[in-house]
């Protein structure tokens, strides 16, 4: 008996351990070492950058990194369009999400597993390859331009591409079922009694949205909006490939500082601000989770 | 039947027209003859050919399935001992620390992900030598790393929803914890594992930013090699790419819907 006691033991422990030291080599370490370099020096060498101990074995570190961030006025610049572009593609994704979730959760039992279906199908197709559709429509030669020099409405072509209306259109596109899927959980499972009774007592329907779903559907709105919000801020392929070269944001920044610029430490250093700045809406996302969890049992 | 307002309505059309016009576009001009992408000059499907004759796309995508296909497979395994620990063993030290490792590498914007990976990489090279080559390995670790939370989520909630009951009579029968998981559990939970693998294939299939980090010179996985094409501008032979994969994507998706509803009204 004692024998087998201790193998299962050791199957419990092996279950834990093994995920927990894969998550500690490559998530939580890989963190450490970026904060690391982002108090060292750049220096021309390999790699490019100051050892944290110098040769007597005296800590070696700097902020100049972090000072050079908040003072240079690009990066400051540069991390408020990032926090202005994600958040009005935000807003646009839940002006453009939530009456699609909506109306996906009051239609018919049949229709709606294919209209989700419809919303799911996309994020299965590469994403580059859903932003590289967007360059034929929008290109001064593109779909959109000739339909509209063709039927007269314009009488030149309107620049789209390479101006922050395409990082918008690529934004939107790209995080839609992000927003849609949340809200439609929301929506699906919301007692609509409720609305009915309001309904029932005098509230318009409009009256009724505002005063009952609106309020009932803020788990999906805060998590749609945050699961968009997060990663648009760090997005670097829509800007590359859609937005224009003085439409800078941070995550395009971080890649070039890495690649072309080759300073390894002011790339860690804005990838460390960028996560602070990411901590808000993360712990956000995670309480509301784990409310809505608890709210669902 | 509830009415939706022909506000909704409309809003449906519009939303579902802006989701798919692009990638209806895509697949009419990857028939389209003509070199310059955006002017219709007659139906072909010379650059179907031409993708088949093309020898670093085939070399791409062989490169990128190795990858995907080794790491749902590693992320299924991390992930679903992870989704078993968070869901079945209540107390274990350091807990929370994993479950905030877990989750963490879902909202993660990805240039800090590939980047940490990167510097990680670099650093165990300098002190043991390895990774000699960033390449096939380096690229696996990191998609089985950012994978296997997807797949542990899935497998938790999958385990949360179901009937601890089954286990339990298991073990009140004599079953051995270790036999009774795999006896009992992972049978009940074996189509989370698969959703999860899928799900981890795809996003391997699809992640550009974090391989372009940790993969080395001479390795490009087929996001890469579209990106480096794509930069120049709109490509007939990417049109045809982009056709085939929406094809098998559209296929796929579908056989699993399909499969799935007949199980549910079984």
């Amino acid at each position: 008996m004692a024998g087998s006691v201790n193998r299962d033991n050791l199957w419990q422990r092996v279950a834990i351990a093994t995920p927990y030291l894969w998550l500690l080599l490559f998530f939580l370490i890989p963190f450490i070492i970026i904060l690391k370099i982002s108090l060292a020096d750049p220096v021309i060498a390999q790699p490019p950058f100051t050892p944290t101990f110098d040769e007597q074995g005296a800590l070696s570190i700097s902020l100049d990194n972090f000072r050079f961030l908040l003072t240079d006025d690009l990066y400051a610049i540069t991390y408020l369009r990032s926090v202005v572009i994600a958040g009005i593609a935000t807003l646009l994704c839940l002006a453009l999400g939530f009456p699609m979730a909506y109306g996906i959760s009051r239609a018919r039992e049949q229709t709606r597993g294919l209209l989700l279906l419809l919303i799911v199908l996309p994020f299965w197709i590469s994403f580059l390859l859903r932003v590289y559709a967007w360059m034929g429509l929008m290109n001064n030669h593109g779909v959109i331009n000739n339909t509209l020099l063709w039927l007269g409405v314009i009488d030149a072509p309107i620049q789209m591409m390479y101006t922050d209306i395409a990082v918008f259109v690529g934004l939107v596109y790209s995080y839609l079922p992000f927003m849609v899927l949340p809200l439609y959980a929301t929506l699906e499972r919301m007692d609509l009694d409720l609305v009915e009774a309001a309904q029932d007592l005098g509230a318009t329907r409009t009256r009724a949205f505002w005063d009952v779903t609106w309020p009932l559907s803020r788990p999906g709105v805060v998590a749609g909006c945050m699961l968009v919000f997060i990663p648009a801020m760090g997005e670097y392929v829509i800007p590359y490939l859609l937005g224009g070269p003085e439409s800078l944001l941070i995550g395009r920044v971080l890649f070039d500082e890495f690649f072309v610029n080759r300073d390894w430490p002011l790339a860690s250093a804005v990838a460390v601000v960028l996560l602070l700045l990411l901590v808000v809406p993360i712990v956000i996302l995670q309480r509301n989770q784990a409310r809505d969890a608890e709210a669902a049992t | 039947m509830r009415k939706t307002s022909r506000f909704t309505t409309s809003v449906l059309a519009f939303g579902y027209a802006f989701l798919y016009i692009p990638l209806l576009l895509v697949v009419v001009y990857s028939f389209n003859d003509s070199r310059i992408a955006t002017v219709w000059g007659g139906f072909s499907t010379r650059w179907y050919g031409a993708l088949w004759q093309n020898d670093q796309v085939l070399d791409a995508a062989l490169l990128s399935f190795r990858v995907a296909f080794t790491a749902a497979s590693m992320a299924t395994v991390l992930g679903t001992m992870a989704g078993l620990a968070l869901a079945r063993f209540r107390r274990f030290r350091g807990r929370t620390l994993f479950s905030g490792m877990i989750t963490s590498p879902l909202v993660m914007p990805e240039v800090i992900t590939g980047l940490s990976l990167l510097l990680l990489f670099v650093s165990l090279q300098q002190l043991t030598g390895w990774p000699g080559q960033r390449g096939f390995s380096t690229i696996t670790i990191a998609h089985t790393t950012f994978a296997m939370a997807y797949v542990a989520i899935i497998v938790q909630s999958r385990l949360a929803a179901m009937d601890e009951s089954l286990e339990e009579a298991a073990m009140d029968l004599g079953g051995r914890p270790l036999r009774v998981v795999f006896d009992i559990t992972l049978p009940l939970i074996a189509p989370a594992m698969i959703a999860g693998w899928l799900l981890a294939f795809t996003l391997s299939l699809d992640d550009l930013v974090i391989a372009s980090f940790v993969s080395g010179p001479g390795s490009s996985t087929l996001p890469m090699y579209i990106f480096s094409k794509v930069k120049l501008g709109v490509s007939p032979d990417i049109n045809a790419l982009a056709t085939l994969i929406i094809a098998i994507v559209t296929i796929g998706v579908l056989i699993a819907w399909l499969a799935t509803r007949r199980t549910r009204s079984a």
